[in-house]
C-alpha cells in the first residue's frame, strides 16, 4: 500500500515558494487559539510523485473497459474540457454584475431549452447539484403541489423493487411514506399490484424507464394513466435517459417531474471527477414551484421565486462549469444524440447475446443500454459467486460490472457496455469473460482468491463493514 | 444449507415467527434469508413499543451486498428488542433460528403465513 502524504511529510520541506511580498506583514499574535495546523512538508518532485503513484493504481474510463452498470462509465470528450475551462466560463464570479455575464446567462438557457426539447418537458432548473439532489427537488415539488391543492392526505410514494436505492430514500427525505410495487416476470412494473397500491393517498410513482433491467416498461402509458386517473403525479428517475435520447422522451410518456444525472447521459465527470449535477424539468403546472435560483423566462430579475417556489436548492446558479460540459456535448452531438442511445443499446445487446451461450441473462430479452446477468447456478455448482468473478476481471484491467443490483436478481451482475467502447473493446471483454467461466469449471479456487496483481488483493469486506476504520491518527 | 425449523411460522419474504406463549411471539428471519443476505453487518433495530403489523417492514439489515428490508410476520407491539445483534450481527448468520430480532405481544393470523411444509414448498417453486 502506498504510504499517506501525512506519512511522506519532512520537516521543512515545500513545494510551493511564495514570491516575495510587497504587502506589510500582520501579525496573528492577538488570537488566542494558535497551534500548528499539521500540513503535510514536501517538496514538489515528491508531491507529484505521490499523486501520480495514486493515479496509476485507480481505474478510470481513460484506462480502461468500464461496464459497470446503471452507472454509464461513458468517456468523457476532452473537447469538453476544453470548453469548460475557456475565461469566460471558468474565471467568473456569481457576484460580478448581470451585465458582464450575459452570455453565460444565455448558455444556461440554451442548456435548459436543450434538456426540455430531449426530455420532452416545459422548463428546467440548474440548481441541484446532483442526481439524488435532483430526486429530492423533486419530491420536495410533488409535496409542495399537493400541498398548495390542499390535497393532505396524499403521504404515499410508490417505487417498484427494481428501483435505484436513491429513490425511496429521496421521497422518505421529502415526508413521503414509501410503498413497493413488484416487478412482473418480464421485468417490468406488475400492473395489477400497481392497480392495488394507486389510491386516493397516492402522491407519485417514481419510475426509471428503461429500468435498472435494462428494459424499456411497454406498459408506461397504462402505468401513468393509472396514476394520474387517481390524481397522483408521476416522477422520472433520469438515470437511464441515455438510451432512449431522440426515440422516446419522459414528457410524452406522461411523466411530470424528471430529473438528470449530467454525468450519464451528457458525459460530465463522475464521482471523484465531480462536482455533479442533475438537473429537474417539469411539465407547465409544476414550474411556479421550481426552486429559487433557477433561471426562468418570466421572472422580474434573477433573484425573484416563482410563486409557489421550494425555496433554494442551492446557491448561485447550481454548478455551472459542469451544466457547460453538458452543454457542449449536446451542441457537439447535435441530431447524433439519438445515434448515442442507438449505439448503447446496439453494443449492450451484442454483449449479451455474444455472452449468452455461456452466462445466464435474467430476463433474456432485446436489452436497452444494459442487462443483467445472473450467476445463481455457477455459485450453486461451483461456489464461484458474482464477487469472485468481479475480483478475477480486475487482474486484466476491466472494472466490474454493478454487483448484487437490482435486488430481484441473485447473484447479479449488471453489464453497461456505453456508445463509447468499439466493437474490439467488446470482443476483448466478451472474451475475458468466456474465459473466467472455464477457469470457474477448471478451477473454482483461481476465482475464489483473485485478484493478485493490484495493489490491495482481496479486501476483508465484512471486516470492514462490521468495524471501520475511518479517521487516520498519526503516531 | 437452507434448513427450515418445523413449528415456526413463515412469510414468503423469508422472516420467521415463533410463538413463544398465548400472546408473545418471538421474530426472525430464515436460514435462506441469511444465506442470500451473506455476511450481515449491521442490524438497524426498531424501538421498543412500535407497533408492528403482519407484512409490513419493522427494521432493516445490512449486508456486504445490501440492505434489505425485513417484515414483520406477527401484528402487536414490541415488547423487546434483540440488543446483542447491535455489537454481534453476525449471530444471525450463525443461527438463524435461535436467533430473534423481537419479541411481540400481540396475535397470530397464520392465514397469512406458511407453515414449514408450505415454505420448504416455496422454496423450491421460487429458487
Amino acid at each position: 500500500m502506498a504510504k499517506l502524504i501525512f506519512e511522506l511529510s519532512s520537516l521543512g520541506h515545500q513545494a510551493v515558494t511564495f514570491p516575495p511580498s510587497h504587502l506589510p506583514s500582520v501579525s496573528f499574535d492577538e488570537f488566542e487559539n494558535q497551534g500548528n495546523i499539521d500540513l503535510p512538508e514536501i517538496a514538489e518532485i515528491d508531491l507529484v510523485r505521490h499523486y501520480i503513484g495514486l493515479s496509476k493504481m485507480a481505474h478510470g474510463v481513460d484506462t480502461g473497459f468500464y461496464p459497470l452498470g446503471s452507472c454509464t462509465m461513458k468517456y468523457n470528450p476532452k473537447l469538453n474540457e476544453d470548453v469548460a475551462s475557456l475565461e469566460g466560463f471558468a474565471k467568473i464570479h456569481p457576484l460580478q454584475p448581470l451585465w458582464s455575464v450575459q452570455g453565460n446567462l444565455k448558455a444556461m438557457r440554451h442548456l435548459q431549452d436543450a434538456l426540455s426539447e430531449i426530455c420532452g418537458m416545459d422548463e428546467f432548473t440548474l440548481q441541484p447539484a446532483a442526481g439524488a439532489h435532483g430526486e429530492f427537488t423533486g419530491m420536495l415539488i410533488i409535496a409542495a403541489y399537493h400541498r398548495q391543492n390542499n390535497d393532505l392526505k396524499r403521504t404515499k410514494v410508490i417505487v417498484p423493487d427494481a428501483a435505484h436505492g436513491t429513490n425511496p430514500a429521496s421521497a422518505v427525505m421529502a415526508g413521503f411514506d414509501v410503498v413497493t410495487v413488484k416487478s412482473n416476470a418480464c421485468g417490468g412494473v406488475d400492473l395489477d399490484e400497481l392497480r392495488s397500491l394507486v389510491d386516493e393517498n397516492t402522491a407519485a410513482l417514481m419510475l426509471t424507464n428503461p429500468n435498472t433491467l435494462g428494459l424499456f416498461d411497454p406498459n408506461i402509458k397504462a402505468i401513468a394513466d393509472l396514476v394520474h386517473e387517481a390524481g397522483g403525479l408521476l416522477y422520472y428517475d433520469g438515470a437511464n435517459l441515455n438510451a432512449i435520447m431522440g426515440l422516446s422522451r419522459p414528457g410524452d410518456m406522461g411523466f411530470d417531474v424528471v430529473h438528470l444525472n449530467l454525468h450519464k447521459t451528457f458525459s460530465t465527470p463522475h464521482g471523484g471527477g465531480g462536482p455533479g449535477s442533475g438537473p429537474v424539468g417539469v411539465k407547465t403546472h409544476l414550474i411556479p414551484y421550481l426552486p429559487k435560483g433557477s433561471y426562468l423566462k418570466d421572472l422580474p430579475t434573477l433573484e425573484s421565486a416563482p410563486s409557489l417556489s421550494i425555496g433554494r436548492m442551492r446557491s448561485f446558479h447550481g454548478n455551472f462549469l459542469t451544466t457547460m460540459r453538458a452543454l457542449t456535448y449536446i451542441l457537439f452531438n447535435g441530431k447524433g444524440l439519438k445515434d448515442v442511445s442507438m449505439n448503447a443499446v446496439l453494443n449492450a445487446n451484442y454483449m449479451m447475446h455474444q455472452l449468452s451461450d455461456v452466462y445466464t441473462v435474467a430476463y433474456p430479452q432485446t436489452c436497452m443500454h444494459e442487462f443483467v446477468l445472473t450467476l445463481e447456478k455457477e455459485k450453486d455448482q461451483y461456489n464461484v459467486s458474482a464477487k469472485d468473478l468481479s475480483k478475477a476481471m480486475l487482474d486484466h484491467n476491466m472494472h466490474p460490472p454493478t454487483m448484487y443490483f437490482p435486488q430481484i436478481v441473485h447473484e447479479a451482475l449488471m453489464i453497461e457496455p456505453n456508445e463509447t467502447e468499439s466493437k474490439a473493446t467488446l470482443d476483448e471483454a466478451i472474451s475475458l469473460l468466456k474465459q473466467l467461466h472455464q477457469t470457474m469449471i477448471d478451477d473454482p479456487s483461481y476465482l475464489q482468491n483473485a485478484p493478485y496483481t493490484t495493489p490491495v488483493l482481496r479486501v476483508d469486506d465484512v471486516l470492514a463493514a462490521r468495524v471501520p476504520i475511518l479517521k487516520y491518527h498519526k503516531e | 444449507m437452507n434448513s427450515v425449523k418445523e413449528g415456526y411460522y413463515y412469510l414468503s419474504t423469508h422472516e420467521w415467527v415463533k410463538q413463544e406463549s398465548d400472546t408473545t411471539f418471538l421474530v426472525g428471519i430464515s436460514d435462506f434469508a441469511q444465506h442470500a443476505l451473506g455476511d450481515i453487518v449491521y442490524v438497524a433495530l426498531p424501538e421498543v413499543n412500535d407497533n408492528v403489523k403482519q407484512g409490513e417492514r419493522f427494521c432493516d439489515v445490512e449486508s456486504v451486498k445490501a440492505v434489505s428490508d425485513v417484515y414483520s410476520p406477527v401484528s402487536g407491539t414490541i415488547t423487546e428488542i434483540n440488543t446483542s445483534l447491535e455489537d454481534s450481527p453476525e449471530l444471525l448468520n450463525q443461527d438463524p433460528y435461535g436467533v430473534w430480532i423481537m419479541k411481540v405481544e400481540g396475535s397470530l393470523d397464520t392465514s397469512g403465513l406458511l407453515d414449514s411444509a408450505a415454505y420448504t414448498l416455496h422454496l423450491e417453486n421460487e429458487h
